[in-house]
């Protein structure tokens, strides 16, 4: 069985993702420091996660490959910056979220975006995946970063809190 | 004197520099002023100027990116003058032309008409931070670290069109202008 964060790392690595932003999540923190030990990527913390979708933007308008790590919860703060820069001008992104509010979750503040956040996804046109395991989740993060690039959207993974 | 003399006023100093445009009045002025294949311009997402510049500072050390942004968009995105003194890329300027008005939406007051634009990027800890009059902006451009700069102007705006080119035009205009 693999490691649940080396196999997003993995899945990153070999997505060519270079450029990453973040917000942290306690269930990201291990992906967090191993991405900031590699030194081919660019890693920005951010203040918030709409500003996060705006410097993916200008990084992909460099040349780079971007995804941002976040939770949930950030989905609900960058709604706009989704659909009216990365859909309006076709820009690819790859979203790597925790999942919070999904079972297993012990912070009540956590479940309404949580549940609420697919039926978002959905109502945004936007594509995601839903791994079940490491090994679906190094898979699932390929295929998310060739569909985003192919459709110019972005494309989500969700790793729900059982996933770790 | 409005926004766009301030814009013609800018464009004098750049020659090959990225430019990264505020939403509304302020792109459709800068594309009646100098159309160019470096200017990229927002349509939508008000208040991300500045970190789509952030964005496109990292990714390109080898270039110099002016954001041309606006008092109310900059109020949206507090957070950037944070993230950007942090990150601190060299080849960033970062101008906030300050009309103390929301100017695309009917010239509503905004609140940068009370506070010191200057003075709060410099208490973030921008060591470049000023006002426009005070510079030669092509120095600032080549300075090291991330520079701020505040171009105060009154409120107003031309009767410049809206832009004619898809964003999708824009877009990839822009990235073909810098491979």
């Amino acid at each position: 069985m693999m490691d649940s964060s080396e196999a997003i790392y993995d899945g990153l690595k070999d997505s060519g993702i270079d450029f990453i932003v973040s917000v942290p999540c306690v269930n990201l923190s291990k992906l967090l420091n191993m991405i900031d030990e590699d030194s081919e990527i660019i890693h920005i913390p951010v203040t918030r996660e709409e500003e996060g979708i705006g410097i993916c933007a200008g990084a992909y308008l460099g040349g780079k490959s971007p995804a941002i790590l976040m939770q949930n919860s950030g989905l609900g703060n960058s709604i706009n910056a989704l659909k009216s820069l990365m859909e309006l001008y076709e820009f690819p992104l790859l979203m790597i979220m925790s999942h919070r509010g999904t079972e297993g979750e012990n912070i009540c503040g956590q479940v309404p975006m949580g549940q609420s956040t697919p039926r978002i996804l959905e109502g945004m046109d936007f594509k995601f995946f839903k791994p079940g395991n490491p090994e679906g989740a190094y898979e699932d993060i390929l295929e998310a970063w060739d569909l985003s690039t192919e459709e110019g959207r972005p494309v989500s993974v969700l790793l729900e809190i059982k996933y770790w | 004197m409005a926004r766009y003399e301030a814009i013609k006023d800018i464009m004098k100093s750049i020659d090959d520099e990225l430019i990264v445009c505020n939403i509304g009045f302020p792109s459709r002025e800068l594309y009646e002023i100098d159309d160019r294949d470096e200017n990229f311009y927002m349509i939508g997402s008000m208040g991300l100027a500045s970190s789509i510049g952030l964005g496109l500072a990292l990714a390109r050390p080898d270039k110099d990116i002016v954001v041309i942004d606006g008092d109310g968009s900059l109020l949206m995105n507090m957070g950037s003058l944070v993230t950007i003194f942090a990150a601190n890329p060299s080849n960033l300027t970062w101008i906030v032309i300050d009309n103390g008005a929301y100017g695309s939406t009917g010239n509503q007051d905004t609140y940068a008409q009370l506070i010191d634009l200057v003075e709060i990027a410099k208490s973030v800890g921008f060591k470049n931070s000023y006002d426009f009059k005070d510079i030669d902006l092509k120095e600032i451009i080549a300075s090291e670290d991330a520079s701020f700069i505040v171009y105060n102007t009154e409120s107003g705006n031309s009767k410049a069109p809206i832009i004619d080119l898809t964003p999708i035009e824009i877009k990839k205009r822009f990235m073909n202008a810098i491979k």
